[in-house]
């Protein structure tokens, strides 16, 4: 391993730095599970003193077994591509996101068969939903972003990303989080703020590995060897940076004791409502929107090897979506306690966003111009368009809920949860699987093993989204007209416990709908995985050019 | 196309991207949220709300603590329907110390705004338990351990101290006093019970897990519901005053 070599071989500053902070903060941590309050939070600290040694470890073995030279920005004129980070976090979505999946059909099942609670406090439904939407909104949905944004912009800089370590911070620390969110939600650690569970001390850690990801990103786009900044980068960079100023004004907590899980929010009552639908809204905005879009501007070209429709339209939705997305909060919270010009405002920018959201849909469509005939031979492309039509509903359906006369009768009912599942399933699901059908192949140097196995998994998966909207439109309008139906004599015609029962069968439809989903999902874990590990060397890069694992 | 060719600025130059972006997407939160912190008419002025209790806010961080949010709101709007079904609807003043608020957003269980004197303390014990021994066609988890698992009183005045800090106006006795009075609100017997009810008039002094000793989540979950909706007297309440 230490072969003669012409420099002589240092720790680098990054090495030796984040060697010795992970060192302090295992000690700390140490101290910490020690010392703890409380069980969760013991246990926290002790995964954190774990993963921090083995981190320095990882970093030492590293520092051994690497050439003394760093991997060059450049090999023979073409740029070295750092692609192992993102393997890592393209594993990392498919492993999560079967995870996710997974919980998603308990919880479905929960409600049709109550007794599948267990009765035990870590199987509820209320702790097992947070872990079921944050595995896959931020472990499957957040690994999709950060892998393909890392591909996306090396590819369209033409740049070797940047920094050494901390690509692998930002994907390795970013995993760690879901874990501390993930085991925490099972143990009861939560603030209750919907999309933003995790309490201080993973928010915390999430602050200083998003803040990396935002340097990587950034640093990447300031060294690049391409004039222009390309389209798919602004919507990556704009979800990057509102995530962060989300995550801020969302989470300001004050801890209980700095050795326990439990805080408290620094905003009560009708102002923390406001700041959480704010950032629960934008968080469907930002994260489960721009950073798919900036997939769709980039892998639908690709693809489809057709340039995008217009460049005019994309700079009008680009610009039109970031600025009407954030007002739209409020929409959530109509007649509440919030006060009715907030409401106002909210609906009248949700409707607003219509416009914007149908613009990036007709681009990321209208870019197949002349390239139609390939849905029916490649079902990859066919699962991303398929995406894109599934958003341009979803973000029709959304404006339209968000009228205050439509939401009287659709807030509170399970006609939200299939309004959320046809972007969830049909559009980030299907456009992020689309991503990873191309990327895997790409990184791995490999032709994907089978392409009809996709064709299985898109049908299969198309049928169970079918399946749960229609399950849930209907549940859900049946729910709210119960509610709000009188008898003649005027008074109310339905107790509260009879629109539940009434919900029963589109219960058991909805798990059936969520359970062809997993399957389909689970044929693309194989399919994928036979890609890499017998698919054969693809043609077009040639034999033998297989990266180093890394 | 003078106009298209000015928008090089922002893609030939990442920083200027990022200020554009960020001065772009904070107008919107700025309108919404910043008014709401001093526009008087946002929070109505009411008699009779207070900081939860000691028990009350254990009780209510079990809520959260459970996800119990996730299927049962406490917002009832002003529609025909909820307010016939719930009762009066919500004010802003009776979550204004509610850190964090749980106005939830779906409803697989009915409201529970006002749920606070509807059912008995022992049908809460029982449904709690086992939701389907009361009633049957129910979705509801059961928790049985609550039942089984004690408060532990040592940290009661740190949690309100950690209120106090965020802006819920507990008074220096009534963080000194904490731990007792999480104890003396299962026990009307109890020499504390008195002091306890000058510290938080109208709470309910009770033992509501029907069970002798120490309280358990179980007696702190239930005073949370039972409370829940109560402290603002509708009769005395004129909405015309808070026209401001």
């Amino acid at each position: 391993m230490t072969g003669p070599s012409s420099v002589s071989k240092s720790m680098t500053m990054g090495e030796a730095g984040l060697a010795s902070v992970f060192a302090v903060f295992a000690f700390v941590s140490f101290l910490g599970a020690a010392m703890g309050h409380d069980t969760a939070f013991s246990f926290h600290a002790s995964l954190a003193c774990a993963a921090s040694l083995i981190s320095v470890i990882m970093i030492g073995n590293r520092y051994l077994n690497r050439p003394a030279e760093l991997p060059p920005a450049e090999i023979g004129g073409r740029p070295n591509y750092n692609l192992g980070p993102i393997k890592f976090a393209s594993a990392m979505a498919m492993f999560w996101g079967i995870a996710g999946f997974t919980v998603g059909l308990i919880i479905a099942m929960q409600l049709a068969w109550p007794a599948l609670n267990f009765d035990l406090p870590w199987t509820t439904f209320g702790r097992l939903r947070p872990l079921h939407t944050s595995a896959v909104i931020f472990a499957f949905g957040g690994n999709v972003l950060i892998a393909t944004s890392f591909y996306v912009v090396q590819k369209t800089c033409r740049t070797r990303l940047a920094g050494d370590l901390s690509p692998w911070f930002v994907v390795v620390g970013y995993n760690f989080f879901i874990l501390i969110a993930g085991t925490g939600y099972l143990l009861g650690v939560t603030q209750s703020k919907e999309y933003a569970e995790p309490e201080w001390y993973a928010d915390l850690w999430l602050t200083i590995v998003w803040v990396t990801y935002l340097l990587v990103f950034l640093m990447t786009l300031v060294k690049r060897k391409e004039p222009h900044i390309f389209v798919a980068n602004w919507f990556y960079l704009a979800f990057i940076i509102t995530i962060a100023v989300l995550h801020l004004g969302n989470n300001p907590a004050l801890p209980v004791s700095f050795l326990g899980s439990k805080s408290y929010i620094a905003w009560g009552g009708v102002q923390d409502a406001m700041f959480q639908w704010w950032y629960g809204h934008n968080a469907v905005g930002f994260f489960l929107t721009a950073g798919f879009l900036a997939i769709m501007y980039y892998f639908i070209p690709k693809r489809a090897e057709r340039p995008i429709y217009s460049y005019r339209l994309s700079i009008i939705h680009f610009w039109a979506l970031i600025f009407l997305y954030i007002w739209a909060g409020p929409h959530h919270l109509h007649y509440t306690a919030l006060p009715d010009w907030a409401q106002t405002l909210g609906m009248t920018f949700s409707i607003m966003l219509w416009m914007p959201s149908w613009g990036g849909m007709i681009n990321g469509l209208m870019t197949l111009s002349g390239a139609w005939d390939k849905l029916r031979t490649d079902p990859v492309l066919r699962m991303m368009v398929v995406s894109v039509a599934f958003y341009g509903m979803s973000t029709f359906e959304g404006p339209m809920m968000s009228i205050k006369v439509v939401n009287s009768l659709s807030h509170y009912t399970d006609w939200t949860i299939g309004h959320v599942h046809s972007g969830a399933l049909g559009w980030v699901g299907f456009v992020s699987f689309g991503a990873l059908y191309c990327l895997v192949p790409w990184l791995w140097n490999r032709q994907l093993y089978s392409l009809k196995l996709v064709n299985w998994h898109f049908w299969i998966a198309t049928i169970g989204i079918v399946l749960y909207i229609s399950a849930m439109w209907v549940s859900g309008i049946l729910q709210g007209l119960m509610w709000r139906a009188y008898t003649s004599l005027g008074f109310l015609e339905y107790s509260f416990i009879e629109s539940v029962e009434a919900m029963h069968p589109f219960y058991i439809i909805r798990a059936a709908g969520g359970a062809l989903f997993l399957v389909g999902a689970l044929i693309m874990a194989f399919n994928l995985w036979m890609t890499v590990n017998a698919g054969q060397a693809s043609e077009t890069e040639g034999a033998g050019a297989l990266q180093p694992a890394e | 196309m003078s106009l298209w060719n000015r928008h090089k600025i922002f893609e030939k130059n990442s920083i200027i991207l990022i200020v554009g972006i960020l001065v772009v997407i904070a107008i919107g939160g700025l309108v919404e949220i910043t008014p709401l912190f001093y526009l008087k008419s946002t929070i109505e002025a009411v008699d009779g709300v207070r900081p939860y209790t000691p028990l009350e806010l254990a009780g209510r961080n079990i809520y959260v603590r459970e996800g119990c949010y996730l299927c049962h709101s406490q917002m009832i709007r002003p529609l025909r329907d909820e307010v016939e079904r719930y009762g009066h609807y919500s004010l802003a003043a009776e979550s204004m110390y509610d850190h964090p608020f749980q106005w939830g957003s779906k409803r697989t269980g009915p409201d529970l705004a006002r749920v606070g004197g509807k059912y008995s303390d022992d049908w809460h014990v029982t449904h709690l338990i086992n939701p389907r021994s009361i009633v049957p066609q129910s979705v509801m988890p059961g928790y049985p351990a609550l039942a089984r698992t004690e408060l532990d009183p040592s940290d009661t005045a740190a949690h309100l101290r950690t209120n106090r800090a965020v802006g819920v106006p507990y008074t220096d006795e009534q963080i000194a006093n904490a731990a007792a009075d999480l104890k003396a609100q299962v026990d009307p017997d109890s020499p504390g019970s008195d002091a306890f009810q000058k510290r938080y008039p109208k709470a309910v002094v009770r033992n509501f897990d029907g069970k002798a000793g120490n309280p358990t989540e179980l007696d702190a979950l239930i005073a949370y519901l039972q409370m829940l909706g109560t402290l603002v007297d509708f009769k005395l309440y004129n909405e015309k005053a808070n026209l401001r």
